[in-house]
């Protein structure tokens, strides 16, 4: 957020068009190349139809929440490497308990998981606070403590959900070309991120993200604001965990690994600076449709799975690179 | 009063004398801890199965042991002191083991052994490019690069038949001589020997801990800090490799998950040996007592039946706890 800083001396007057496409341009930016990607890969397949963007939709699900958990994090100034642990951890829990019971059941577990997810993201963010331990150090504990746990719940994959709740996450609305995947992820956006966006709980998280002492001086509750930011990014991250369960029908002890670097991976080309106080949570939604869709596009193009993975994760660390030395450009500049 | 404030105060300053002699010498208190744990060991393996723990032969076993474990640990010092952390350490000596084991009966042992540490700073070096030059943050760097390095040797294990160990690893990573010498020892003394004087005495070694306490400072002073940073990884991957080496070596066939196991104690063993989660101070000498104690605390954890899950969370948990411990005490709390 030096940027701000540094922008803050200039006169801002009439240069509102120029912030404006400063501001929305990188976001834009991922959507056009979503859209270019999308074009591209409609015309792989022999048949490209519904069925595709279903599949689409179900791949990126579990990403989608879990980036945004991420981006949370990151815009409120910190890191949480242990998202992808609490995902695993989420998903063999709602896993071992939905299997044999009936909808209502399987979401009643949900939502206390969501609860629980959050209590865990609130308990991580506290220990941050309390412990002055670096964010990286403390989540990068917690991430053993998590995936220790899920490991004792669920040693090897299994469990189930009920159908109903299954469809949650595979099945499609209204039309072939809705699936319901796409409209819970929007649901999740709509109720648990944009009333906060522009509400005082948001301002803070993006005031304290891009200067912590600014913020402090102008009477922001730091520390709140931060274990905050995790207890949403657990909140998030328990939706990533539910939407798991739901697309792949079991729950996997190790299934969370895949999340933690995609996750950051997702934010950083979304658009969120790692330095805090920078992006949003549209961008990055993209952005997980994205990186989910190199890898569908390499496996349909008959990459060995094990190679897309290789070429996903390289492609990654260039994005990751890209936006290290985006970063250093803008302190020098 | 005043006569009775001197009576007060002895056993007040004799405890602040006793805590700023460990605190200043943790090698002292380190091992203190070390042979209490063997003693508490011995104890609980008497009560369990009658059997002693404390003898020669199970010293032996624990430094056999501990030698993988403190190599890839002996990367991660110098990463730590440089501020850094490296999360490819396991994967990194995986490749190595592969390439041991598949090479070995091709090309003979010692360009099998060559490639092995070749690879292993040829890894460490692009984790060095990723944050030194690009400047991304070291823990995605190398968390990405152990994704990549994962799924390729995904591929290359699929490929590949089961090879044997040559003899000379194999002696090298699991057998003794003069009856209680491990020979991995004649490996691990003259690299710890290396690490420890070269910190202390050698130009570069000054600069890991000049690079960690201040880049800033370092970078105004005319040091080249990329170069430092892209040298202490490269060193990482070296001293993984041969972590590597001598865990195929006693394995007798390399695996994808023969290492893994050993990526948390890798950072729990620093961070037990006292050096610093921020860089600049601590040393190797701290980071061989950790990584003893941390063998026996899994012997221990062993004989008392815990699941690898149990000890998972319990080396989160070590981490956390001391990092909290050595923020306060430096914070001057």
């Amino acid at each position: 957020m030096t940027t701000a800083a540094a922008t803050g001396v200039r006169p801002r007057g009439g240069q509102s068009a120029g912030r404006l496409a400063r501001r929305h341009g990188w976001t834009v930016g991922v959507y056009v190349l979503l859209l270019v990607l999308v074009l591209y890969w409609s015309t792989i397949p022999a048949k490209w139809g519904s069925f595709d963007v279903q599949s689409l939709a179900i791949d990126t699900l579990p990403l989608a929440f879990a980036a945004m958990a991420q981006s949370v994090v990151i815009i409120s100034g910190g890191i949480d490497l242990s998202i992808g642990s609490l995902i695993s951890l989420v998903n063999v829990v709602s896993a071992k308990y939905m299997i044999d019971t009936g909808f209502r059941h399987a979401l009643l577990l949900a939502a206390l998981l969501l609860l629980g997810s959050a209590a865990a993201g609130a308990f991580t963010g506290s220990l941050i606070v309390v412990s002055r331990v670096p964010d990286i150090v403390v989540t990068l504990a917690m991430l053993f403590v998590w995936a220790g746990l899920a490991l004792e719940v669920l040693q090897i994959p299994g469990g189930g959900a009920p159908l109903p709740y299954l469809q949650l996450g595979t099945g499609h609305w209204w039309s072939q070309w809705i699936p319901s995947g796409l409209v819970i992820l929007l649901l999740g956006f709509a109720v648990f991120w944009l009333p906060l966006r522009w509400a005082r709980p948001g301002l803070a998280l993006y005031s304290v993200g891009s200067n912590r002492n600014a913020a402090y001086l102008s009477g922001v509750g730091v520390a709140r604001t931060r274990i905050f930011a995790y207890a949403l990014g657990g909140l998030f991250g328990g939706l990533a965990g539910l939407a798991l369960t739901a697309t792949s029908g079991i729950g996997d002890p190790n299934a969370g690994q895949y999340y933690t670097l995609n996750s950051v991976a997702a934010a950083v080309l979304g658009g969120v600076s790692l330095v805090g106080g920078v992006g949003g949570l549209i961008g990055p939604i993209a952005a997980a449709f994205v990186v989910t869709l190199v890898k569908t596009m390499l496996i349909l193009k008959g990459v060995d799975q094990n190679w897309a993975q290789v070429i996903q994760g390289s492609l990654i660390i260039v994005v990751v690179m890209i936006g290290g030395l985006a970063i250093r450009q803008r302190r020098r500049a | 009063m005043s006569a009775a404030s001197p009576q007060i105060a002895p056993p007040q300053a004799r405890f602040r004398g006793a805590r700023n002699v460990l605190s200043e010498n943790p090698a002292i208190a380190l091992t203190l801890i070390f042979v209490a744990l063997f003693v508490v060991t011995d104890i609980v393996n008497r009560a369990q199965s009658g059997k002693a723990f404390l003898t020669p032969t199970q010293v032996s076993t624990t430094f056999l042991y501990a030698a993988p474990l403190a190599l890839l640990a002996a990367g991660q010092t110098l990463v730590m002191l440089t501020g850094g952390v490296d999360l490819s350490v396991a994967t990194t000596a995986t490749t190595a083991a592969f390439v041991t084991s598949g090479t070995a009966n091709a090309h003979g042992t010692a360009v099998a052994l060559l490639l092995a540490l070749g690879l292993g700073f040829g890894i460490g070096l692009v984790n060095g490019i990723g944050v030194a030059v690009f400047r991304v943050n070291p823990l995605i760097m190398t968390l990405g690069i152990s994704s990549v390095t994962l799924g390729a040797l995904t591929i290359y294990s699929q490929k590949r038949f089961v090879a044997l160990v040559p003899n000379v690893v194999n002696t090298l990573g699991s057998s003794r001589f003069l009856k209680y010498v491990p020979y991995d020892l004649l490996v691990w003394a003259p690299i710890a020997a290396l690490i420890i004087l070269g910190l202390r005495y050698s130009g570069f070694g000054r600069m890991i801990f000049a690079v960690g306490d201040n880049p800033v400072a370092c970078r105004l002073a005319g040091v080249r800090v990329w170069q430092v940073l892209l040298l202490v990884y490269a060193l990482c991957g070296a001293f993984s490799a041969v972590a590597g080496i001598l865990l195929v070596g006693f394995n007798d066939a390399a695996d994808l998950g023969i290492a893994s196991p050993f990526l948390l104690p890798s950072v729990a063993a620093v961070v037990i040996g006292g050096t610093s989660i921020l860089g600049g101070s601590g040393g190797y000498s701290g980071t061989i007592l950790g990584a003893l104690i941390l063998t026996v605390l899994d012997s221990l954890l062993t004989i008392l039946n815990a699941s690898a899950a149990v000890k998972q969370m319990l080396y989160g948990a070590i981490i956390l706890a001391l990092a909290w411990l050595y923020a306060r005490t430096s914070s001057g709390d």
